[in-house]
């Protein structure tokens, strides 16, 4: 019976996933209603709205995938750290390298 | 020699913990890191082609916000009541279980046919995925996640199946607890291409 619970406390509650719930409805619709209005530049724009995607995705780590530094969960969040590293450079480096190319041939 | 007992103690009981069950979560995790770096490849071909969009029209001319705030709302809510039904899988209630997975399954099959309607208008529009690189790329990437989410549905089907027929044990609430890193990742996947497809399109 402990161990069931331990189970549960390691797997988020009903009010985690509530208050993970709630952050993600904010974070979803401030971006929406940035683009949506036009109030803002393009240049504030794009940095809001990839800025709200960064903590969403925080927020979905955290209170869906409970991703933790306990030594239990360590694992999971290094392996996660190191895809998000090949991930940046995999994504990062491609927008680079083509839109050099892009720009050399245009010239 | 006691600390030493102790200590082997200790491992035995580490072991007992990481059953068999819990390694099998850890590597679905290793998988859905490999899974990760799936779509970011096809994130990275979207970035380079969306400019190149040839004599077809742009994401701007096609992308309609108000529908994919639908689709989003349709796949947040499947992720909070997934979370619900593992709540009450731990807790050994059966019939909640299978309850909630319905729920879930009835919003990601919304979430599905949504953007089953929105491809089929944009192909029957002449707006298809051999019209222009950006086309392709949009069709290839949120097809791709698309894909994954049928696949999730599929899986989730199958164990509505299991868990009536055989109840919660242990072998099912592994492959439950699977499917819910499947799902909220997925969740995490449309973060991204709701805010580099559409939201960026849109501008």
């Amino acid at each position: 019976m402990s161990q069931a619970h331990e189970h549960a406390a390691d797997h988020g509650s009903v009010k985690s996933y509530l208050t993970g719930f709630v952050l993600a409805v904010i974070l979803t619709a401030i971006p929406f209603w940035m683009v949506m209005s036009g109030n803002f530049t393009k240049q504030a724009t794009v940095i809001g709205i990839f800025g709200f995607a960064v903590v969403q995705i925080i927020v979905h780590l955290k209170y869906f995938l409970h991703l933790n530094f306990t030594k239990e969960g360590k694992l999971n969040s290094f392996s996660f750290l190191f895809t998000a590293m090949i991930i940046v450079m995999l994504v990062g480096l491609s927008v680079w390298i083509i839109s050099t190319a892009d720009a050399l041939m245009l010239r | 020699m006691s600390t030493y007992v102790e200590h082997a103690h200790d491992a035995h009981d580490d072991h007992e913990h990481h059953d068999s069950g819990s390694q099998t979560v850890l590597g679905f995790w290793f998988y859905l890191m490999t899974d990760c770096i799936l779509f970011a490849t096809a994130f990275a071909a979207y970035a380079v082609l969306y400019r190149n969009v040839a004599t077809g029209v742009s994401g701007k001319e096609i992308f309609e916000l108000p529908y994919v705030m639908g689709e989003t709302a349709a796949l947040l809510l499947s992720s909070i009541t997934y979370g619900f039904a593992m709540i009450a899988g731990y807790k050994g209630n059966k019939s909640a279980v299978l309850g909630w997975l319905a729920v879930t399954f009835a919003c990601g099959a919304v979430f599905i046919g949504m953007e089953v309607n929105e491809f089929h208008h944009l192909i029957a529009e002449g707006h298809g995925p051999n019209v222009s690189a950006f086309l392709s790329s949009f069709f290839g990437l949120v097809g791709l996640h698309g894909l994954h989410v049928t696949a999730g549905l599929l899986w989730m089907a199958v164990m509505m199946f299991e868990v009536a027929k055989t109840g919660l044990t242990g072998r099912a609430m592994t492959r439950l607890s699977c499917l819910s890193l499947f799902w909220h990742f997925l969740d995490i996947v449309w973060i991204c291409v709701f805010t580099v497809v559409y939201l960026k399109g849109a501008m």
